[in-house]
């Protein structure tokens, strides 16, 4: 695999008021291959996310998508940037006003010259490759959630995007169902080469999908490395996370007994 | 000391608050501005057919209740004059009374107030519901301006459709003072036709369209602000909604005040 970064994310700093949520991130995504951003719930990953596709804005740092950097891009800058990136979200954000044929159209209307009939052939495909032909005229209610999750997905790839990201692809998904999007997301980077960030704690899929994992943990990267690498890594976070054992809550009972009685 | 800091605190917590929410909502404003007056010149084109989409539902649709009321209306006003001017025989003024309040005020003030119930809350609600659902997210992402995309065409439709639905609203008071006054009044169709026209100065209507374009920008605003800062899920979104009918209400009431004032003043 060549080693060129397409994502570089140099001491990004965020905070949510006077939290700090992110304390110096440093990531370099490299083109064509699928990262996933493991950590626990609140542990900064999502708010990462929302960084590197541009909602929000970090307090220090820097992000470079093919080496321009996104985070002093005026509008019509990021525009263009945001034609490349594909995102899929955790609920699908089908916008339920429309038909999930106008919804994958939409991208395509707006930032393309095409005909109404490409476009609409166009869309056909797209729907083909997420496995939901003959769905266009049904609107996202009508669908189940693992169909939605396709339908998201096929939006995203609407104008062939060189990153995609994912935010918790497999979230509330049967495991049948959430093996069947992995394998999709595989199938997108091996027959379109593209360069895949999944964010997610469900371990049974990072196992399936990751080239690459990075771990955070309190807002820091504590763990970068290959699937084998992560199984023999000795932190103790990535440890407890990789054999799901509960925080160490001592129960003291004289204490809370106490709590009781004394306000 | 205590006293005097909680009574400075109890006073200065709502005022930051009215102040932050006054600078987003100028914000939203110029954001509106810029997408209609700017951008377009800059190849960003407005999407009429939304606006075209969203003038049906607002104008066209809404078209029977404000009709249905703004009739009820001027019957109710035609019978409380009538009862007044009754006993000084003057009840060929119950014409005079019914256009001109209806113009100038009634018809674009009871237009406003169902729009916003029908409209304004609408908008709240769909604004408010797309963000819980991360939507305005994935059009952010998508390089779709949710301003452009969402706003600008309900602005647009309200500039449009409140004015027009206030002369619906003026006509169909003034009609059912009519069939009152010629049921009941034994005042003839071409009198009371002729005492209303004699009555009306375009003034009146301009005004009272002015006004209605004035309403049409609050509940606009009001609407789509209130649906850009709903905040944790449904329940966020039923509150931003109540909002908006109640805020925009106040604003309508405030503005109204403010420029029958101006509009007396110069008379």
């Amino acid at each position: 695999m060549s080693k060129e970064a397409i994502v570089q994310v140099r001491d990004l700093v965020t905070y949510y008021g006077k939290r700090q949520i992110l304390k110096g991130v440093n990531l370099d995504i490299y083109r064509g291959e699928i990262l996933v951003i493991l950590g626990r719930s609140g542990c900064g990953k999502s708010t990462l996310l929302r960084h590197l596709i541009g909602l929000l804005k970090p307090t220090s740092g820097q992000i470079l998508i093919k080496g321009q950097d996104i985070t002093t891009m005026n509008e019509d800058e990021m525009r263009e940037i945001l034609k490349k990136i594909g995102m899929l979200f955790q609920g699908a954000a089908l916008f339920n006003s429309m038909t999930v044929g106008e919804n994958v159209a939409l991208p395509l209307r707006e930032h393309t010259q095409l005909e109404d009939s490409t476009i609409q052939i166009m869309t056909r495909i797209k729907l083909d490759l997420v496995g939901l032909s003959g769905f266009e005229n049904f609107k996202p209610s009508q669908l189940s959630g693992g169909m939605k999750k396709r339908a998201g997905l096929a939006r995203a790839l609407a104008m062939d995007p060189e990153i995609l990201f994912c935010d918790e692809p497999s979230a509330g998904l049967d495991p049948v169902v959430a093996m069947g999007i992995d394998q999709l997301i595989l199938k997108l980077k091996n027959a379109f080469k593209m360069t895949i960030v999944v964010v997610t704690h469900e371990l049974a899929s990072v196992f399936t999908i990751a080239d690459r994992i990075a771990m955070l943990h309190e807002g820091e990267i504590i763990f970068q490395g290959t699937p084998e690498e992560i199984k023999k890594s000795e932190h103790p976070v990535v440890q407890q996370f990789l054999n799901r054992e509960a925080d160490d809550v001592e129960p003291d009972r004289e204490k809370y007994l106490s709590s009781l009685v004394k306000p | 000391m205590g006293r005097i800091q909680r009574f400075l605190s109890a006073l200065g917590q709502p005022t930051i608050y009215a102040l932050v929410h006054l600078h987003r909502l100028n914000r939203l404003g110029m954001e509106t501005l810029r997408w209609i007056f700017i951008e377009p010149f800059r190849g960003r084109k407005i999407r009429w057919r939304s606006v075209i989409e969203q003038s049906v539902r607002v104008g066209w649709q809404s078209i029977p209740i404000v009709g249905i009321i703004s009739f009820f209306v001027g019957l109710i006003l035609a019978m409380q004059s009538a009862y007044q001017l009754e006993p000084f025989g003057a009840t060929i003024y119950v014409a005079n009374l019914v256009a001109v309040s209806l113009t100038r005020e009634l018809g674009p003030l009871l237009t406003a107030i169902i729009i916003t119930g029908r409209f304004g809350s609408a908008i709240a609600a769909e604004i408010g519901t797309m963000k819980v659902g991360e939507e305005i997210d994935a059009l952010k992402t998508m390089g779709l301006n949710p301003v452009s995309f969402l706003v600008v065409p309900r602005f647009l439709a309200l500039i449009i459709m409140l004015p027009a639905l206030t002369l619906i609203s003026d006509f169909l008071g003034i009609l059912g003072a009519y069939l009152f006054s010629i049921s009941a009044l034994d005042i003839s169709s071409i009198r009371f036709i002729n005492q209303t026209i004699n009555a009306l100065v375009l003034r009146d209507i301009v005004t009272g369209l002015i006004k209605s374009g004035v309403f049409a920008v609050i509940i606009a605003s009001i609407g789509s602000y209130e649906g850009f800062i709903v905040e944790g899920g449904a329940e966020g979104v039923g509150k931003s909604t109540t909002n908006s009918v109640v805020v925009s209400i106040f604003l309508i009431i405030t503005a109204d005040v403010v420029f029958t004032a101006l509009f007396y003043s110069t008379l």
